[in-house]
């Protein structure tokens, strides 16, 4: 959501860095114009033939933008030029001086598109120029897409995994890289260094969550979580990163994403690891996993007949206790939460539910369902 | 209000900006003057693209973002003029025009897809009237490929939890009667997650940090949640509170977010603007509302004047104007597609077209 997040309310007015005063400096040499002085599109005269289009904003216009003056001639030029559908060079070279003003402006980059198909331009120019402006502006969505559009049309990804390193140097949470990193690695598949990539950001810092999910999509895109090898050295990498750093969640969550979907209680003695580790590695993180071992074997346990019923209440107990700690005393924050929790496992495997009035819905479309009773 | 000067970098983000204000203005309970309220009509009615859809600025190309912020602007100010300014017609073109075959929606003509489409399609489209199931055909397989292993939901499919992508995916899926297809208790656990036990305001993504607009996105959720998990025959759900910590978010926002002079932020050191002011404004009201007009708690942290108007968690305007926008335009017929006369009808489902004229 970062494009529409870069709001400024300060009035930009001077937004040249090329209005400097060297001209005056050459007063000697009337005739040696500043070459990088910038001069408006209404007084080029290689623009004369061109009327600039004015912006409509009606007679009585609201949230008002304060144009600079060299903002104002550009996009005035700029809507000449969609207005005659005009695809020269001149235009691509206008869209440039658009972009810098403003670069979210979505429909210039697409502009820009489509004259860099009807010049026939140089892809590996337009290249050159994109890596420019991302790195300037990181977090936009239009360069970004605008760069995958050059890529995919050079079918060239060369330049890609290197690039978006050297981006995420800079912010290793960049949420645009990451996915043009993906879009990259899946679509061309180059899928070979990128665990390790992975390893070293971990290695870099170890609560990176943009790496640990990069690490679940390199793994499940390649030898998948069926493998127990797999699975199993996973486990074994977790828990070596939980010791280190206890209180990290992207661990404990990568621990649990990569096993719920077979079941928390499916792995043989994942339990008493981390039983082992409450002792000396204690953390909400850690109770809730075990929490969710809990719940977990009572889902399975309620499949088996053949267990006694006093170990599904051991278990219950367990998985209760849990949850009254964390509501009452580890993770307080959540207590509403977690109390529900406790409720609803007693209601589905303990003493039945405590509450029998219905709710009532006050969104559904603006019209009341139930009558809410107060209890 | 509407006569700050604003930044150029919102150029392509002006009905975002009526948005961002007046929704502000409708939670402060302070009443839009009718001059001013003609007056967006009409500016929105200059973003209003030919072809359908909203831009973000006269002469634009029409964009789904100021496509949402544009209908929900004119939903708030709620006038027949304001009502009329839509074009139902050209507006199912649009979305039409944007479609992919697999589901999701592009930005714009040429964009870039993530989940935010899909939500601002369906919001619009299910407020003005125009929403058939043909429209979000693959929708709803596209939206949950979007869960991952975090509980949460991410921009594309792959990517990291976001609170923001997880917000519009989900209030996305509720619009289309599909929210139980997630795994409910996964991202009820993610979103509940996100909450700073410290700060008691809400993170975007795991271990990063705290920012005020997530009062909304991810507090947001709960309210859908409680929905979804009592359609789902959960008996357990407290009748008192969202599962969170509605105090702590409310100090979050009242004691750190607030400047001075006015407006709300980030986090301290944060400048003002009108994005935060909006979300910020949403969280609080989410974080002081339980429960509906006749029957509702409401914790209201520090003095009286502190209480907002209640926010939609799905459309995030009053639930009245939410009401009254789909009374007026339920009267309607649903638009049939008008495809000898929509513009890309031989491109409807070209991804990155670049021709659009």
């Amino acid at each position: 959501m970062s494009d529409i997040e870069e709001t400024v309310e300060s009035v930009q007015v001077n937004e040249d860095k090329e209005f400097d005063v060297e001209v005056e400096e050459h007063i000697e040499d009337e005739f040696a114009v500043d070459p990088t002085r910038y001069i408006f599109y209404r007084d080029r005269k290689e623009w004369a033939d061109l009327e600039p289009v004015p912006q409509d904003d009606g007679p009585n216009p609201v949230v008002k933008i304060a144009y600079s003056e060299k903002f104002s001639d550009v996009y005035d030029y700029f809507r000449a030029l969609l207005k005659n559908d005009e695809k020269t060079e001149r235009a691509f070279a206008l869209t440039a001086d658009a972009i810098d003003l403003n670069a979210a402006n979505y429909t210039v980059w697409h502009y820009r598109r489509v004259l860099l198909q009807a010049l026939s331009k140089d892809l590996k120019e337009e290249m050159k120029y994109i890596t420019n402006i991302i790195e300037e502006q990181p977090k936009n969505y239009q360069v970004w897409h605008h760069r995958r559009m050059v890529v995919e049309w050079l079918n060239d990804p060369s330049e890609e995994l290197q690039f978006i390193a050297d981006i995420l140097s800079q912010d290793a949470k960049n949420y645009h890289a990451w996915q043009h990193r993906q879009w990259v690695i899946q679509e061309y598949k180059l899928w070979d260094n990128e665990l390790e990539f992975v390893e070293n950001l971990l290695e870099e810092d170890v609560r990176n969550n943009s790496a640990w999910n990069q690490r679940h999509f390199v793994i499940s895109h390649t030898t998948g979580f069926s493998d127990p090898a797999v699975v199993e050295r996973e486990i074994q990498y977790c828990l070596n990163q939980i010791r280190k750093a206890p209180h990290n969640e992207s661990a404990w969550n990568y621990l649990k994403g990569m096993l719920q979907d077979r079941g928390l209680s499916s792995q043989p003695g994942l339990l008493e690891r981390v039983l082992e580790l409450k002792e000396t590695h204690c953390s909400p993180y850690l109770l809730a996993f075990l929490f969710d071992c809990y719940e977990d074997a009572l889902e399975n346990i309620a499949q088996k007949e053949k267990v006694e019923e006093e170990e599904q209440k051991e278990t219950l107990r367990k998985a209760l206790e849990i949850c009254q700690l964390l509501a009452q005393e580890k993770d307080t924050i959540r207590k509403e939460y977690w109390e529900f929790l406790g409720r609803s496992l007693r209601n589905k495997y303990g003493n039945g539910t405590l509450s029998d009035e219905p709710m009532n819905i006050w969104f559904e479309r603006g019209i009341h369902l139930l009558v809410f009773k107060e209890r | 209000h509407l006569c700050f000067s604003f930044s150029s970098c919102l150029d392509a983000s002006r009905p975002w900006l009526c948005f961002w204000i007046l929704h502000s203005l409708e939670l402060l309970q302070e009443p839009i003057p009718a001059a001013v309220a003609s007056d967006v009509c009409q500016f929105l009615a200059r973003c209003q693209s030919p072809t359908g859809g909203f831009a973000g600025g006269p002469g634009q190309h029409a964009h789904l973002a100021p496509t949402y912020a544009a209908v929900n602007a004119l939903c708030i100010i709620g006038t027949d003029e304001a009502y009329n300014v839509i074009d139902r017609e050209k507006l199912l073109d649009f979305l039409w025009s944007v479609k992919q075959p697999d589901g999701s929606f592009v930005m714009h003509v040429g964009g870039e897809v993530d989940v935010r489409s899909a939500y601002c399609a369906a919001s619009v489209a299910s407020l003005t009237n125009i929403l058939t199931p043909k429209l979000f055909e693959n929708t709803t397989n596209w939206i949950l490929s979007c869960q991952n292993w975090e509980g949460g939901l991410s921009g594309v499919p792959g990517l990291e939890a976001h609170g923001g992508y997880t917000f519009c995916g989900t209030a996305a899926l509720v619009i289309l009667g599909k929210e139980h297809m997630l795994d409910l208790k996964a991202l009820l656990r993610w979103v509940v997650s996100r909450q700073m036990r410290f700060e008691g305001g809400f993170q975007g993504r795991c271990n990063k940090l705290v920012d005020g607009c997530y009062s909304f996105w991810q507090a947001g959720l709960l309210p859908l949640l409680h929905r979804a998990l009592y359609k789902e025959g959960e008996s357990e759900l407290s009748q008192q509170r969202w599962m969170f910590e509605q105090q702590a978010l409310q100090e979050y926002i009242l004691l750190c977010c607030q400047n001075p002079t006015g407006g709300l932020l980030d986090k301290p050191g944060k400048s003002r603007d009108f994005y935060h002011t909006c979300y910020c404004l949403s969280g609080l009201s989410i974080a002081q509302h339980f429960g509906n007009m006749d029957n509702h708690y409401e914790v209201i942290l520090g003095k009286e004047e502190n209480r907002l108007a209640p926010t939609h968690p799905v459309y995030n305007i009053c639930p009245e104007k939410v009401a009254q926008a789909l009374q007026h335009f339920l009267r309607m017929p649903v638009p049939e597609v008008m495809l000898n006369f929509a513009p890309n009808k031989g491109q409807r489902f070209c991804k990155g077209s670049l021709t659009f004229s």
